[in-house]
């Protein structure tokens, strides 16, 4: 008897952003533009909640779906902010992070042997989450060209349309793309003819600089066919304390609360207790720590334009995606940490698409990062 | 908000950051920061730039001290007045008009603690409408102006992460 993986986990390699954290980690004096995560800490009113909640001795399980009050202010905050209205009671599941509710979604409603079009470049969990629940993937790349946004006719050209489902993530992570309500029309349309599910990914929609955040599941026709997925780790930079949710009719979170009830059974307890006090109270931070990633945003975007490299506007997120000046963003990235000790993530680890890329994050100080981009720029310069 | 409170925001965040970083931060060209900082010096809004120190952490470190002060007002001395004459000597580097068990808030710094008791025995208890002085000399500052000091902005997050 030996650990024989299974198929569908041999099928999955190693993700290529460990890789490149090995790498990171041999050195002790790196600046690193690596990070997928807020460098802030959560709102203090939210810590001080979960705090509280420690006290009080309040670490039972919660309801599967989560608590009511939680999931009641979701609710709210859902419609107040995006226009998704969603009864708290039905159509509301909270997760142990935007990541198991994505997982969820996938193992609740792809067969062994179905397909289901991803997006891409995209965060690097959606394929093997896919993999995982026996599906097969169909590669979506996005184009530069396009600013990486969802065109009909990538979505066309890349047989889309045979899919069971179409994941999508506005803002988006690694290029910081985001998409207007009029650009996601043709996107709602090629669902609806095509009859697809759509999960849509909106952790990123609090960091949407240049236009308000727009939902796809409030196009015509798309409440039904749509899972939002959203959380507390970016907007509020809760990453660690693991909380996230999914917005969907009756039948899909009934779906995915059956897998979640026998294998999460809650989301974790203390970080409900900090998500309610984020959403009753933490706006003001939410809005500066918004204001200090758009200030990043500009200064990054402006310093790639002095160097003549091509970045497009990205809109959202923290991050930038600029093309790499070399033909292989792997061995840039690697020799960018090597001589000026400056990580970033080379795109093809974020799938079709990504190559010739660099993901940039700014979720790091302003001092950093004028220093990070000073010696990208030397390195430009040497090569 | 407006170009003018983003650029306060950002100068009190860091006043060093140069014209050409704070244009880059907020999309203006390095002319418009230029004007717009021309305009808050001009009408006394930016009334200075300073560095925020860890005393802390050099040699020699001034001795400071939060002294409250009492006041009693005559018919020819106001508040302004008052102040207007404590402003004055060098020792003093804040001084505020608060509400509650006294009139005025004072930041008194000097190379030695008897020197500070000096300034404060003979040259502000003499004022003759002040009526009690209560000195608080500081021990250890651990925030100031916003600025946290200490060790705590390790940054302990993965170097690289999804
Ligand atoms: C697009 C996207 N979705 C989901 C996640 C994970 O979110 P959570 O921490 O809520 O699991 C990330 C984290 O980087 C992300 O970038």
């Amino acid at each position: 008897m030996t650990f024989e993986p299974t198929d569908r986990v041999a099928s999955v390699p190693p993700s290529g952003i460990r890789k490149f954290f090995e790498l990171a980690e041999e050195y002790d004096d790196i600046i690193s533009l690596g990070v997928g995560e807020p460098d802030f800490a959560p709102p203090w009113a939210a810590r001080d909640a979960a705090i509280a909640s420690l006290e009080r001795g309040q670490t039972s399980y919660t309801a599967n779906r989560g608590m009511a009050e939680l999931r009641d202010r979701i609710a709210v905050d859902a419609r107040e902010r995006y226009g998704l209205n969603y009864d708290p009671d039905e159509e509301v599941l909270v997760t142990s992070g935007a990541s198991e509710a994505v997982d969820l979604a996938f193992r609740a409603f792809l067969d062994e042997g179905d397909s289901v079009a991803i997006a891409q470049p995209c965060y690097v969990s959606y394929v093997p989450s896919a993999r995982f629940a026996g599906a097969d993937v169909v590669d979506v790349p996005t184009r530069a060209e396009d600013e990486f946004k969802l065109t009909r006719e990538v979505l066309e050209a890349s047989g889309a349309a045979d899919a069971e489902a179409l994941v999508m993530c506005y803002p988006n992570n690694p290029t910081g793309a985001t998409m207007t309500r009029e650009e996601l029309r043709p996107v709602a349309e090629f669902a609806r003819e095509h009859d697809l599910l759509v999960f849509s990914d909106e952790i990123y929609a609090e960091l949407s600089y240049e236009h308000d955040h727009a939902s796809i599941a409030t196009l015509p026709g798309m409440r039904e066919r749509t899972i939002v997925f959203n959380g507390f780790s970016k907007a509020y930079a809760m990453t660690g304390l693991r909380l996230g949710y999914a917005l969907a009719p009756p039948e899909a979170t009934a779906a995915m609360n059956r897998i979640h009830q026998y294998t999460m059974l809650s989301a974790p307890t203390t970080a409900q207790y900090a998500a309610v006090e984020a959403l009753n109270s933490c706006d003001d931070e939410v809005q500066e720590m918004r204001a200090q990633y758009d200030r990043r945003r500009n200064f990054v975007l402006s310093r790639f334009e002095e160097m003549g490299i091509d970045c497009f506007p990205a809109a959202g997120a923290f991050y930038a995606f600029p093309e790499c000046p070399w033909n292989d963003s792997d061995e840039f990235a690697e020799a960018l940490l090597e001589e000026q000790r400056v990580a970033v993530v080379p795109g093809d680890v974020f799938g079709a698409g990504g190559e010739g890329h660099l993901r940039v994050s700014y979720a790091t100080s302003l001092g950093d990062l004028k220093e990070a981009l000073n010696r990208i720029e030397t390195f430009i310069e040497q090569h | 908000m407006s170009d003018r409170e983003e650029i306060l925001a950002l100068l009190r965040e860091n006043a060093r950051y140069s014209t050409e970083d704070l244009a880059r931060q907020t999309g203006l060209d390095a002319e418009a920061v230029e004007s717009v900082l021309a305009d808050l010096e001009s009408e006394g809004v930016v009334k200075g730039y300073q560095a925020v120190v860890d005393w802390g952490e050099v040699e020699p470190q001034p001795v400071r001290a939060a002294v409250e002060l009492n006041v009693t007002l005559d018919r020819e001395t106001g508040y302004a007045d008052i102040a207007e004459r404590l402003a004055k000597f060098p020792e003093v580097q804040g001084l505020r008009l608060v509400s509650g068990d006294y009139d005025f808030a004072m930041e008194v710094e000097g190379d030695s603690m008897s020197e500070v008791s000096r300034f404060i025995s003979e040259k502000v208890a003499p004022v003759p409408e002040i009526t009690q002085t209560v000195t608080h000399y500081i021990m250890e500052s651990y925030k100031e102006r916003g600025v946290e000091f200490g060790d705590g902005h390790d940054d302990d997050r993965l170097s690289v992460s999804p």
